[in-house]
């Protein structure tokens, strides 16, 4: 296995991890984080990729998902603070009454 | 000899950090605390900035650090100590979707690690590394319009927060 396919593969799982904990945990702050985990292996791909081919093209998408991802976490932040406000927990099962 | 031995002491390097980041991401799963998860995600992208800077891409290292670690991390760990400690959801740990969840991310890392390995079935080379100064002219020339689009997309961002507070004050008063 060489260097791209071993990356590759960690990145795949970081996705496959985040994926897996946004489902299974109940934590709003928790499953932020779970969504955090699966952008990171989407970075590590698009840097991969962007070493593989020696183009700068996936370094320049990395860097403006960084931005992305701070203004995500800007809104994200706000909402949760103020569904725990409205139900003082932040159980996902909570919140089912938003499913309209 | 010993350029083979550095070679070497990187490839270690590079497979040591890619398992921590690996087994702090399964532990995400499982720590029961949000503060505990939320430092297992920080030092997920302390391995991930250093497999960056191994793989020779300084700068990005570098903004995975200031960016995601300092920022983002700093920001989050925040909000988990302003919030109630004694939350039910700290208690019990998974959602009734465990078993699914499981089943749903295994068959996904599977299919999607088996495409990737019968698409890179012969051995690749890191075609390599572009310095600063590449990516700079190549992010200045051809990516400065979408680097002003993401500088719209922050304003709103900061409007939209501004928005939500302002808008359950309303509420609450």
């Amino acid at each position: 296995m060489d260097k791209v396919q071993f990356l590759l593969l960690v990145a795949v799982a970081l996705f496959a991890v985040g994926l897996a904990g946004v489902i299974i945990r109940r934590n709003l702050l928790v499953m932020l984080m779970c969504m955090e985990l699966m952008m990171n292996g989407v970075n590590l791909s698009l840097v991969t990729f962007a070493q593989q081919t020696g183009t700068a093209a996936g370094a320049v998408l990395v860097f403006l998902i960084f931005v992305v991802a701070a203004a995500e976490i800007a809104i994200a932040i706000p909402i949760v603070l103020l569904l725990v406000r409205r139900k003082h927990t932040l159980e996902a099962d909570a919140f089912g009454d938003l499913k309209g | 000899m010993i350029e083979y031995g550095l070679q070497n002491l990187d490839a270690l390097l590079l497979v040591i950090c890619g398992v921590s980041a690996l087994v702090a991401a399964v532990l995400m799963l499982v720590l029961r605390h949000p503060m505990q998860v939320a430092m297992a995600l920080i030092s997920t992208m302390v391995f991930l900035g250093a497999i960056y800077g191994l793989v020779g891409v300084h700068f990005i290292a570098a903004f995975q650090v200031l960016i995601y670690v300092s920022a983002v991390m700093v920001f989050m760990v925040y909000v988990i100590m302003l919030l109630d400690v004694r939350d039910p959801s700290f208690k019990r740990r998974f959602s009734t979707l465990l078993a699914p969840g499981l089943i749903g991310g295994v068959l996904l890392l599977a299919v999607l690690a088996y495409a990737f390995w019968r698409g890179l079935h012969a051995p690749v080379n890191l075609a390599g590394s572009f310095g600063l100064q590449q990516f700079s002219i190549a992010f200045l020339n051809e990516y400065w319009l979408h680097f002003e689009l993401t500088s719209v997309l922050l304003v709103a961002a900061v409007v939209a927060a501004l928005a939500v507070i302002k808008g359950t004050r309303k509420h609450d008063g």
